[in-house]
């Protein structure tokens, strides 16, 4: 054992030893123990450096709300992890952790250098400096920045480990496991609710559990002693869950929360068998208690930054609780009566303390308790500075004045190892702020304390601004009661014994002989914020909490500022000379503590990260080498390259054989709705810009649909398969909009209207050939049908059958070729595609993907949705006025197609634009101009679609240029990195403009 | 994440809805003899505004019905949901 483990509890079992690593260096502690409880068992105060000027630091606290003791962990390995709080993180065997920010040791840290040209870094240095000269930005402060910022090394591999997520509702969740958690939640279960406490520590209690004073007592027994009862007694009610490790997230409205499980962060790498590591409880309740406790307050005067400069009620929990002592010549710097437990503590295990008290005086139990026991006290005294390079030991004193606005008399030089700091305590309201809930400010503690209008959370204990004994235990009861409706419980009569305070002083920064500038009086220990800086941003004018806030950096390091907001505030009101009541707080926002990335995606990850769409024939496509595109989730062939073929190889192969004997492609995908009703015919008139009425049963038509702007918003072929019966198509990726957008008009614009609709899409499969031959590979797959152009027109649809499955034929075309599409039941979509390739086996018949398909399509200038329009482009823009009805009175889109904005004749047009150099193929996306010469150059569009067509053996592209519509035959410039592509305007459509093929 | 009431499926969680913007706007019977100005007054002009809202909300990921809900967009408090043509709740 080494010589701090003073204390033996039952907390740290001294039986089980755990060897550790830290910064390189072995070491051991207890099962039990934190990583901080550990290294301060082995006198190790330096944990790390600070962030901005690189000074020592060391363990402050025992929580959350540590500042200073953050350390890497697992480092060199794929679990590695940043920023992680030595208090927080429990011991395990074999544990490695490393100090961060610094280099290239904790104990020599070239960056501390910083520290003696502070007086040239003041707040806002950052923005102040490195504006200048503009050229150095790239070269020389970018880099310099980008090493010396951030704390951690964020991991570079893929997490291997698996997170969860979990789905609860109950009647009361209890947040906080303290002594007024624990009786909200024994008051809770008994009366029958279904309660979760969840507690972010391993163990229940708070710190009342290693509470042995003489001067806290309930019912005859020390507190702690009595809390232990309880908690046996609360394991044991069965509507209870108790989950420990868990920390509350985030409270969202409607009693929403997220909680963070730690399942296996305790355990040993080698023990933790690829289980779950995190579980992100996703909680819905009915009633939400808070009892989140209370965090102390450090005080703020010179140099109060040094290692073994601690928070007071943790040099306590180190010693009660792991049963360790933090130094063997404590100072205690206080305005309260709270770290007077911790000299009695200290004082009882014969380690020596002395009491530094701002206050004038004070005579309650516990103060009356220290001194019967010899604690030296120095009332209405201040700290002035600290001394000790890397760890604290000697600081200097002096008296207060009257008002405590100035030090008065000698200065009192006394050694020690440690200084316990105590500036009051500060309710933790962020669970009760996230909620929406506000605040009110208590002037006699200076506290922000809930003020509760939300019928559906309460605030008890500490947080709720209750910190003595008797107040926390007899409000909590009397507030669960009346939330809870509850009549009577077993806390009604219990015997409180309880030191109460009887003077208060608070100062939020501490006066000083030395000049204030030469003060370092740290208020944010991670970022390095001091009094100073908060003073010089409110000189350079900045008033808002929020301003001064992000110009100082005050609270924005990765602990939030739950240490330093209070102060930061206390500073800006005393010295702005307004009440802080009335300066409010900064926002406090969610997550309370950092979540890690694995638990906020749980096993969203991989191939869970989203859907992926298959359709039926999707087997087929593996088996002949397709290369697969996303489209929206749907995978779709991209092409089918033969041996080493190239994207590039593969598509002039698919392209020219589709238009000289067939080709066959898997339009599955196409959105598909069914349309029924009396009034369908009415509907689609509405929906699309062209006239319906009068199209026959049996017959296709092409359709464009606008969004009320005028803007192109989704194309297809619509057939109508009886009087009231239409089968629509969309684009794949539009398939999902388009059916609510025709729902929402159907239900608030037109309810009168007798439609319904039917996503059918994943119903069928659909097999589209095309080419000269196509006709022929149909006949040979229904031999009993004419498909003669009278019989079976272009445009037209027709039942058939397959091995008696009956199937829809539609002669339809999105290639200019003569083509079919087949649609069937998506169970018989492969065999129905093997008959087709089968069957078209004596043509050739060559599967193409979706990059032929854009091909073929931009041949003959058809648009795609999406590609050649970006939702600012009207049909008039498109050149497809001859689809927009002058009859209908009315269409959605209508009239916005001649607002003064869409009837410019300047805007962007769709054209067709050819190389000088037949070869050169544009880039998609590539800018256009038309005179290099006038700066600023002017840019007039941009390449929608372009590719090498191998049947024109040429280059070809759409664009959208200004104007367009009047330049056929003009010289425009594509100008690339390297060079300027010469290219002339066409017209869109580059093949067959006659559209013979389509009846080949 | 709020709770929403939907008019046919009862309370369900946030995520299942989507939200439509301001309601009660009413597409124009005769969009043709509108001005410019009036047009776009319909077509663009939201309120958006802090405090009690009237807005369309679609359970998307439910019955896939529209309805319209009143909501105070400062804290989020729903004080009515009712059915589409229904008349709004006058306080």
């Amino acid at each position: 054992m080494t010589k701090y483990r003073v204390n033996k509890t039952k907390h740290v079992d001294q039986t089980k030893t755990v060897s550790f690593d830290f910064d390189g260096k072995s070491y051991h502690g207890f099962e039990g123990d934190t990583l901080a409880s550990a290294l301060l068992s082995n006198g190790v105060h330096l944990v790390g450096r600070s962030f901005k000027y690189h000074r020592p630091r060391g363990i402050m606290s025992c929580g959350s709300e540590e500042p200073n003791a953050i350390c890497q962990i697992n480092e060199d390995t794929d679990l590695t992890e940043p920023n992680v709080r030595a208090t927080e993180i429990e011991l395990y065997e074999g544990l490695k952790a490393s100090s961060q920010n610094c280099w290239p040791s904790v104990n020599f840290d070239i960056g501390g250098i910083n520290n003696f040209i502070s007086p040239f870094i003041p707040a806002g240095f950052y923005y102040k400096t490195f504006m200048w000269p503009k050229s150095f930005w790239k070269k020389i402060y970018e880099p310099l920045i980008r090493w010396s910022a951030g704390l951690g090394k964020s991991p570079t591999k893929p997490d291997p480990e698996l997170y969860d997520h979990k789905h609860v509702h109950c009647d009361v969740l209890i947040i906080g496991g303290g002594i007024s958690g624990i009786i909200a939640s024994k008051i809770a279960a008994k009366n029958n609710f279904k309660t979760i406490l969840i507690e972010d520590k391993n163990i229940l209690g708070g710190s009342t559990i290693f509470q042995k004073n003489e001067n806290y007592k309930i019912n005859d027994k020390y507190s702690g002693e009595w809390l232990n009862e309880e908690i046996a007694e609360l394991k044991k009610l069965d509507k209870l869950i108790i989950k420990t490790r868990t920390s509350l997230a985030a409270y969202h409205s409607y009693n929403y929360l997220l909680a963070k499980e730690n399942i296996s962060d305790h355990l040993p790498l080698d023990k933790r068998n690829g289980g779950i590591r995190q579980r992100l409880w996703k909680i819905r309740a009915d009633k939400v208690i808070v009892a989140t406790g209370a965090i102390e307050r450090p005080l703020i005067f010179n140099n109060n930054d040094r290692p073994g400069i601690m928070l007071s009620n943790s040099v306590k929990k180190y010693l009660d609780f792991y049963g360790v002592s933090c130094g063997f010549n404590n100072v205690i710097f206080t305005n309260n009566d709270s770290a007077y437990e911790t000299a009695v503590s200290l004082k009882e295990k014969g380690i020596s303390v002395e009491i530094i008290d701002i206050r004038k005086k004070s005579n309650s139990e516990i103060v009356k308790n220290a001194e019967q026991l010899g604690v030296k006290i120095y009332w209405n005294s201040t700290v002035v500075n600290t001394f000790g390079l890397r760890k604290i030991n000697s600081i200097e004193i002096m008296n207060l004045s009257e008002d405590g606005s100035n030090v008065v008399g000698d200065k009192n030089r006394i050694n020690c190892d440690c200084l316990a700091l105590s500036g009051g305590w500060t309710p933790m309201v962020h669970m009760h702020t996230q909620s929406g809930g506000k605040l009110d400010f208590r002037e006699i503690d200076q506290t922000f304390i809930p003020n509760e209008i939300n019928k559906n959370h309460i605030n008890v204990g500490s947080c709720n601004g209750d910190f003595e004994l008797e107040e926390i235990i007899n409000n909590t009861n009397k507030k669960v009661k009346n939330f809870l409706k509850v009549s009577e419980t077993e806390f009604d009569n219990i015997s409180i014994l309880n030191s109460k305070e009887l003077d208060k002083r608070n100062l939020w920064l501490l006066p000083n002989y030395i000049s204030e500038g030469k003060c370092k009086s740290f208020i944010d220990f991670q970022n390095d914020s001091t009094a100073k800086d908060i003073k010089l941003a409110l000189r350079e004018g900045f008033k808002s909490i929020e301003h001064v806030k992000r110009y100082t950096t005050t609270g924005m390091a990765t602990d939030q500022g739950k240490l330093s907001n209070m102060h930061a505030l206390g500073i800006i009101a005393d010295t702005a000379g307004v009440k802080m009541g009335t300066l409010g707080t900064t926002t406090f926002r969610p997550p309370f503590t950092p979540l890690t990335f694995g638990s906020i995606v749980g096993r969203s990850v991989g191939k869970f990260f989203d859907i992926i769409r298959k359709t039926s024939i999707h087997e087929w496509h593996i088996q002949n080498n397709a290369k697969f595109e996303n489209v929206g989730q749907w995978k779709r062939p991209w092409y089918y390259p033969i041996n080493d073929e190239g994207l590039h190889d593969a598509v002039q192969r698919e392209s020219k054989a589709a238009r000289d004997s067939a080709g066959i492609l898997d339009a599955s995908t196409l959105g598909k709705i069914d349309i029924q009703g009396t009034d369908a015919s009415e509907f689609l008139n509405r929906v699309y810009t062209n006239a319906w009425s009068k199209l026959e049963i049996g017959k296709c038509r092409y359709g464009l649909m606008l969004n009320e702007d005028g803007m192109v918003y989704d194309d297809g072929v619509t057939t109508r398969l009886g009087e009231n019966h239409y089968l629509m198509t969309t684009t794949t990726g539009g398939a999902a909009n388009v059916l609510s957008k025709l729902e929402d008009y159907l239900q608030t614009e037109w309810p009168e209207l007798d439609v319904y609709l039917t996503s059918v899409t994943d119903h069928y499969s659909t097999a589209s050939i095309c080419g000269p031959n196509s006709k022929k590979i149909l006949t040979k797959i229904f031999p009993d049908k004419d498909f003669s152009d009278d019989a079976f027109p272009h445009m037209s649809y027709q039942n058939g059958k397959i091995d008696e499955i009956n199937c829809r034929i539609m002669r339809i075309s999105f290639t200019g070729e003569l083509s079919y599409e087949i649609n069937i039941e998506s169970k018989y979509g492969k065999s129905l595609w093997e008959k087709c390739i089968e069957a078209g086996k004596d043509f050739k018949i060559t599967p193409y993907g979706t990059e032929t398909m854009h091909l073929l399509r931009a041949e003959k200038g058809f648009i795609i949705v999406g590609q050649d329009t970006d939702g600012t482009m009207t049909p008039i823009d498109l050149q497809m006025d001859w689809i927009v009805s002058k009859k209908k009175y009315d269409f959605i889109g209508k009239r916005s197609l001649y607002r003064s904005d869409t009837i410019r004749e300047d805007r962007k047009q769709l054209v067709g634009l050819l190389t000088d150099d037949p070869n050169e193929v544009l880039e998609e996306g590539a800018q256009i101009v038309s005179d290099m010469k006038k700066k600023p150059i002017e840019m007039i569009g941009h390449v929608t679609s372009s590719y090498f067509s191998p049947n024109l053996n040429k280059s070809i592209a759409l664009a959208v240029v200004k104007s367009g519509k009047k330049m056929s035959g003009q010289k425009l410039i594509v100008p690339m990195e390297n060079k300027n592509i010469n290219v002339t305007v066409s017209d869109s459509v580059f093949l067959d403009k006659e559209n013979k093929r389509i009846n080949a | 994440m709020f709770l929403i009431n939907c008019p046919y499926c009862g309370e369900r969680d946030q995520s299942e809805f989507s939200c439509g913007g301001e309601a009660h706007i009413v597409r124009p019977k005769q969009p043709t003899e509108l001005s410019d100005d009036q047009w776009a007054e319909y077509l663009f002009m939201r309120k958006n505004i802090k405090g009690v809202q009237f807005e369309r909300w679609n359970h998307a990921h439910g019955c896939r019905k529209w309805f319209n809900m009143v909501r105070d967009t400062s804290n989020d408090k729903i004080h009515a949901v009712y059915k589409m043509g229904e008349k709004p709740p006058v306080e």
